[in-house]
């Protein structure tokens, strides 16, 4: 399953130039009797522009993965660099703040919040971080515009499709310029042929952003728009 | 509050259920204090109009002090001498049933709170219409209250038991009472017949007694040394009013009424804003995920509490203004802006008290329960 990188751009001095980089990472959920190893001794490069999913059955460690790389769980041991800061070493706060600058995340069924409009859904991640001004209004509509929302920029998200949410929660990821993108199972609320084109928009904006992108999923039909494919298998990436 | 207001905006049947809530016992707030200043005017506004500063009375009485306390000439006269003391005058104080036996109102029977003062005291009524104390006159100056009830200056009144025959020399066009029962002054010895229910003349006795003592003191006067010479005790004005009858138990009912309605509105707004919370859960772990600090949740979720707080008791506030002065006249009623003021402070502190323990659980939301249902 595993297509080995051909891309020049995964470079090994991917920590310096942006991108995303897991050395060694082992996550153990629990203690004593209960213990299980989620994640065992993952490494993984990303470089920037780069599209790499990963996929495996449910219970195989994907989420973990992206909990650790997004700096929403630390590791039991193990690095993470994003671009070109060690993660790992942040305190929680300082997390939060390389959360809010420069990572984007995609989840699961898009989460938006529900009192929001489209436009408004991307402008909140710069209103947290203080940053809302005309730029990142212009930013916000030329983001709708790319994911094919333009009509929708003032509906909420009760009033719209799943395929329209997730490109909302696609848009917003990208917001903040984002170093890394995390995507979380994208396609779990999409039929088949709304997920091909939701998987497609990603690769392209990832290669349009230079966004290092991270997709786990449990569905194999969509891997082929990814650069790269890693399996999971009881936490261990192959 | 960029979500703040948007939530408010998305969920407003929510919000303006809540509003409700609080609008109303902003207007039960209003109401009563606007009863607690009424009973209060009703009860005591005579000993506040007095221009003193403390009142001796008979250290025996210890409650009921102005119905129990009885105080002898050389009480006043060692008060007046005393350093620190710049007024020291006898006071009386009765309360008497009377009917009208000449005027209009011919046969009215009328409650009195009678105030005897010597008639060249500064204690003694200004008069707004007709003339002010004579002493010896057995001349009463009749409050607004006496007048409502259609007594007017020149009618004679008769006190019952000494038939005193009480002329109504004066008027002040204020509502000044005692007990709830309106004030009439009048001069010592008058008040003494009215006091002791004796006609015809007093003996040598009564007419060297008081209630009390109306003082007014220096700063820093030396009270313990004369009330201990004259076995007397000097309470402050205010002290004085819980000597009034009724008045501490109206007070303290009307106190815990507040204090129950202030605890529950801060119980509701917390149970509102706990179940708020919990609903929000999912999208407080997004936030956290997408890097919001917790202060920053925080914040917004608070500037919501205070937004619909302060709207709720503005709204709930004008309310029970427009239903209070339409009560005022009809019930022992009256607005007073600063009592109205500190009612609606505390239904937004407590209110926002209750809130703060129902948001603080934002804080323990974790963020991590934004990805997947997978995991």
């Amino acid at each position: 399953m595993t297509t080995p990188s051909t891309d020049p751009r995964a470079a090994s001095d991917v920590t310096d130039s942006g991108g995303l980089r897991l050395l060694g990472i082992t996550l153990t959920l629990g203690d004593g009797d209960t213990a299980v190893t989620a994640l065992d001794d993952v490494d993984l490069t990303v470089a920037p522009g780069e599209f790499v999913a990963v996929v495996g059955p449910s219970g195989s460690g994907k989420s973990s993965l992206l909990a650790v790389a997004g700096g929403l769980q630390q590791p039991t041991s193990g690095r993470v660099h994003i671009a070109g800061t060690e993660l790992t070493a942040l305190s929680d706060k300082e997390r939060t703040a390389a959360r809010r600058r420069h990572i984007g995340f995609v989840f699961q069924q898009s989460n938006l919040l529900a009192s929001l409009t489209v436009r408004e859904q991307l402008l909140l991640p710069l209103h947290i971080d203080g940053r809302l001004d005309a730029a990142a209004r212009t930013r916000a509509d030329e983001l709708i515009d790319a994911v094919g929302l333009s009509h929708r920029s003032g509906s909420r998200p009760h009033q719209l499709s799943g395929g329209e949410r997730q490109r909302a929660g696609l848009a917003r990821a990208l917001m903040t310029s984002p170093a890394v993108l995390l995507v979380d199972e994208p396609t779990s609320a999409l039929d088949r042929v709304r997920a091909a084109e939701a998987v497609q928009l990603i690769a392209e904006q990832t290669h349009e952003h230079g966004t290092a992108t991270v997709m786990v999923t449990h569905d194999t039909a969509i891997m082929d728009a990814a650069d790269r494919v890693h399996e999971m298998v009881d936490g261990r990436l192959s | 509050m960029f979500l703040a207001l948007r939530d408010l905006r998305f969920a407003r049947g929510r919000f303006a259920l809540m509003g409700a809530v609080v609008a109303l016992i902003a207007v039960l707030g209003v109401l009563l204090s606007g009863l607690a200043s009424g009973l209060a005017d009703a009860g005591i506004s005579g000993l506040r109009a007095l221009p003193m500063t403390h009142m001796a009375f008979d250290r025996k009485a210890t409650s009921e002090q102005f119905s129990r306390s009885t105080v002898e000439q050389e009480d006043w006269q060692a008060w007046s001498e005393a350093p620190g003391v710049e007024r020291a005058e006898p006071f009386g104080n009765t309360l008497a049933n009377a009917q009208v036996t000449q005027g209009a109102k011919k046969g009215e029977q009328v409650n009195l709170a009678v105030f005897g003062m010597a008639a060249d005291s500064p204690m003694a009524p200004v008069s707004t219409k007709g003339e002010g104390l004579k002493e010896s006159g057995a001349g009463i100056v009749i409050t607004q209250e006496i007048a409502d009830l259609g007594v007017e200056v020149g009618d004679v009144l008769t006190a019952d038991k000494s038939m005193v025959r009480l002329e109504v020399v004066g008027m002040v066009d204020e509502t000044v009472s005692y007990g709830h029962i309106g004030v009439a002054y009048t001069d010592l010895d008058t008040w003494r017949h009215l006091h002791y229910g004796l006609p015809g003349d007093l003996p040598e006795a009564a007419r060297r007694q008081a209630t009390a003592v109306a003082l007014t003191l220096e700063e820093g006067a030396d009270v313990a040394a004369v009330a201990k010479a004259t076995a007397t005790r000097a309470d402050t004005k205010e002290t004085t009013f819980d000597a009034s009858p009724g008045y501490t138990a109206e007070s303290s009912t009307m106190a815990l009424i507040k204090g129950f309605l202030y605890a529950i509105s801060a119980l509701v707004v917390g149970a509102f804003f706990t179940v708020w919370t919990v609903q929000r859960k999912a999208e407080i772990a997004l936030l956290k995920a997408l890097g919001a600090p917790t202060g920053y949740i925080l914040r917004d979720a608070l500037a919501q509490v205070v937004a619909v707080l302060v709207g709720a008791t503005a709204v709930g506030t004008a309310v029970g203004l427009a239903l209070g002065s339409a009560m005022i006249g009809k019930a022992p009623f009256s607005l007073s802006a600063p009592a109205i003021a500190t009612s609606a402070g505390l239904l937004i502190g407590l209110g926002t008290v209750g809130a703060i323990v129902a948001v603080r659980r934002i804080t323990a939301v974790d963020p991590l329960t934004a990805l997947g249902a997978t995991r």
